[in-house]
Formats: structure tokens, sequence, C-alpha cells
């Protein structure tokens, strides 16, 4: 059976991790590659790198990160901020990613998920969405959640995978950084519309918060969180036990 | 030195990482001399079948695979690369294989049930066919490696050595003599995945 992924989240900004870290056993708490290390080795099942810079030094110190982290981690690395076209898939997988996931990118142009699709595979392609429920409707959001695209949201997850988007990573703007818990009705919608994993995000803040994720919708694949990890609320190791003890199949 | 076969399939990044980690000298090459000097190799490949076979044989790489395999050197498929090894694959059509591994490359989705999420993606579990096989040398039974696939190989009961289980039970891994072929990728499963590509530059 597969195993229920975590999937810790760093965002990488000028080749190193922002938000606060409390990894005082590390050398280094910022370095990407150390904590990519330290996740690893703790049992996490994957790994998403999140490129927040902007300026072209940045994304120049980001590839330089990944790839000296893919050379020294084995597990599945997922790359994303600032996609938006096929170089950039390019370059990226070049560097060692193995999927790459698209948002505002895949907004302004969504043909990108299925040109994407063809040239390195629909498992490769990551769609990502930001969404908040507006007046009873899931709505998208871009440039991180600022802007409302008047989009609804399932109607987009669904286009994007028929497109070729091989995965889903929903962001719940509006259980995100609250700590109560995953978006439980919202990530139900989506598992009902599509056949490609889910990966739950925005919300966790506790391991109580993955338990309930995975009890209320065995159809989910994922849960990803950032700072409840880098902080370390949460031990991965202590989730992934009590994952196997509630008799959720955890690696 | 491991040759990784290039035909221009694939990202080949982690997997020569992986090998460099391990302490092996790995080269991605083409070239007929090297890969005969090579003293084991290993088949890569991810996307279409087809596709990948044409470029295989294009290439001039299907020969000297074969002609390798044949004289006993060590060749390891991954993935897509595993599948290739078989006789035939029936992803879109049916196409013509390598023949080093009796069997067939058939989808996934005809032997679950309705609804399971295909490609079969994520972390599953190993169980051992048969006698432990020295590739899994330094592996327990039940540990997890990393699954990508759609398709996978059928009728090869004989050089079965692990399996999965996905509602159905899929192939993992093969082997005929010093032929080997993983389905998951060992350059992606962790510490488990690195022990499986250690047992196999000791064979």
């Amino acid at each position: 059976m597969i195993t229920k992924r975590i999937i810790p989240c760093l965002d990488v900004k000028d080749g190193r991790v922002v938000k606060g870290t409390k990894f005082k056993d590390l050398n280094d708490v910022s370095s990407p590659v150390e904590l990519a290390k330290f996740y690893t080795q703790a049992g996490a099942d994957e790994l998403v790198f999140y490129d927040i810079t902007a300026s072209s030094d940045g994304r120049k110190l980001f590839t330089e990160i990944l790839t000296e982290t893919a050379s020294n981690v084995f597990i599945p690395l997922t790359v994303g901020g600032g996609i938006s076209t096929i170089e950039d898939f390019d370059r990226v997988l070049k560097c060692g990613a193995d999927k790459v996931s698209v948002n505002s990118g895949a907004i302004r142009n969504p043909s990108i998920i299925g040109e994407a699709a063809k040239l390195y595979g629909d498992q490769c392609v990551v769609l990502s969405a930001d969404i908040s429920l507006i007046d009873g409707v899931y709505r998208v959001f871009a440039k991180g959640g600022r802007e409302n695209t008047g989009m609804e949201a399932i109607e987009w997850i669904r286009r994007c995978v028929d497109m070729g988007a091989g995965e889903v990573v929903v962001n719940s703007i509006d259980t995100d950084g609250v700590k109560k818990g995953f978006d439980i009705p919202l990530l139900k919608k989506v598992c009902e519309a599509v056949s490609v994993p889910v990966i739950a995000s925005g919300g966790a803040g506790c391991i109580d918060d993955f338990i309930e994720l995975f009890t209320e919708i065995p159809e989910i694949d994922a849960g990803l969180a950032a700072s409840i990890f880098h902080f370390r609320e949460v031990e991965i190791s202590d989730l992934k036990a009590a994952m196997a003890k509630a008799g959720i199949p955890a690696r | 030195m491991i040759a990784i076969i290039d035909y221009g399939v694939g990202n080949l990044f982690s997997l020569q990482s992986s090998l460099k980690y391990i302490g092996q000298e790995a080269r991605v090459t083409a070239d007929r001399s090297e890969i005969e000097a090579a003293n084991r190799i290993i088949l890569p490949g991810v996307g279409a079948f087809a596709d990948a076979a044409d470029k295989l044989r294009e290439s001039g790489m299907a020969d000297i695979v074969i002609q390798q395999a044949k004289a006993g050197k060590p060749l390891m498929g991954i993935c897509l690369g595993m599948q290739l090894l078989f006789e035939k694959s029936y992803e879109y059509g049916e196409h013509e294989g390598l023949g080093l591994i009796k069997g067939s490359i058939v989808p996934i989705k005809d032997v679950v049930p309705e609804g399971y999420k295909i490609p079969h993606i994520g972390w599953n579990a190993l169980k051992f066919k048969g006698e432990k096989d020295p590739l899994f040398k330094y592996t327990k039974e039940g540990d997890h490696v990393y699954f990508v696939h759609s398709f996978y190989g059928a009728d090869c009961d004989d050089s079965t050595i692990a399996v999965t289980e996905y509602s159905a039970t899929l192939t993992a891994a093969v082997r005929n003599g010093s032929v080997y072929g993983c389905q998951f990728h060992p350059e992606k499963s962790g510490n488990v995945g690195l022990d499986i590509l250690r047992a196999f530059c000791e064979i």
C-alpha cells in the first residue's frame, strides 16, 4: 500500500532558508542543504524547495543550492517559485529536481502545464493553487495569495489536471498560519474532483492535525508544512510514529 | 566504473549523484569503448516506452547493451529502463523491447479497481519473492522504495525477485542471470535505495 507522505517545505531566499528555525544542533541553521539532510534522516518522504527570490542573483544561488542538495539527498525533490516558462522547468530539472510546481505562472499562461507535461511527463508537473472561500465560493488567488483571480477553484484544478498536471498542492489561505488544522471541507472537494494525488497545505499546528487529515480524507496523499517543522513544534519522526499508531500507512 | 547509458532519455543527475555518494565512479556515456570497459551498466529511463525504445535502437545503444548483458556484465534497468529489458510493451500499441527479461509491460489500470490513482506514485513496501536475492543483501522485507509508473511488468514470474502491493500485486524487481531491473527508483529511495545500488555494485 502506498504510504501517506509528509513533506516539509523550505522557503529559500538568496540561497538561505527563511522563516526562523530552531535547529540548534545544526551547524548552519539556515542552510537548505543541512536542513534537507536533517529532514531526510528524520523520515521526510519528499522535500519542497520554494524559491522566493526575485533577483537573477538570487535565482543563481537557488540553483546552486538545489544542485548541492540533490547531490546529497536522495528522496524526491519538488521545486516551485517563479516558474513561468519551459526554460524555468528545464533549469531546475537539470539541477536535480524531480517535480516542478507552477502557481501564478499557470494562471498567467495555462498552456505551460500541457507543454511541460508533454516534454517531461505528467508526474513532473505539479499544480499549486492558493485558495480562499469568498462568499461561499472557493476562489483561486494569484501572486502569493494577494490577488483574487475570480476563478472558481475546483474547476481550475480540474482543468489543470486535464491539461496534464500530475499532482495538486492545495494551499488554503483561510487556514494557513492559523495552526488549527487543515482545510478539510476544501480538500475533500478537491479529492472528489480529481484522481491525481492531492497534497494538503496550510493549517497544520500539531501532530493531531495530520492524523485528522488522513483519517477524515482517506484519499488525500500527503500533508505539507513549513514552520511547524522548522520551529520543531512537530518532529517528523514523532509524526511518523503517531501515524503508524493510528493505522495510517507511513514509511 | 559504471556506465550509465545515455540515449537522450531522462534526467540522470540524481542517478549519477547517488552512485558518486556511495563511492562509485559513474559516467553517463554513449561511447562503445567506454561501455565495454565499464564493469557494470545501468539503463535509466523515464517517459514513453515506444519513444525510448526507438532512441535506444537509433543510438546503437540497444545492440551494445544486449551484447554486454549476454557476455555476463551486470546490468540494471531502472523504471522505464527496466521495462525496456522486457520482450514487449503494450503501452499505446505494441512495441518490442530488448528481450532480456521474459514477459511484457501492461497497464496498471487493468488490474486495479476503478478509481484507483494512476500512476502508482509514492513510497511502497518491497516483498521478496523466492530466496532473497543478493541485490537485497542490505534490504529488509517491508522496506519502502519510491515508485512512479503507470505500466508494470507482467508474465515474468520466473524472473520476479520482489513485488509490491497496490490493490494488485505489481512487479517491483526482476532478475535474469546478471540482468537486473527495478521498477522503483533506487536513486530516489533514500538509504534503502542507496543500499540497493551498493549491493548491485558488489554483484
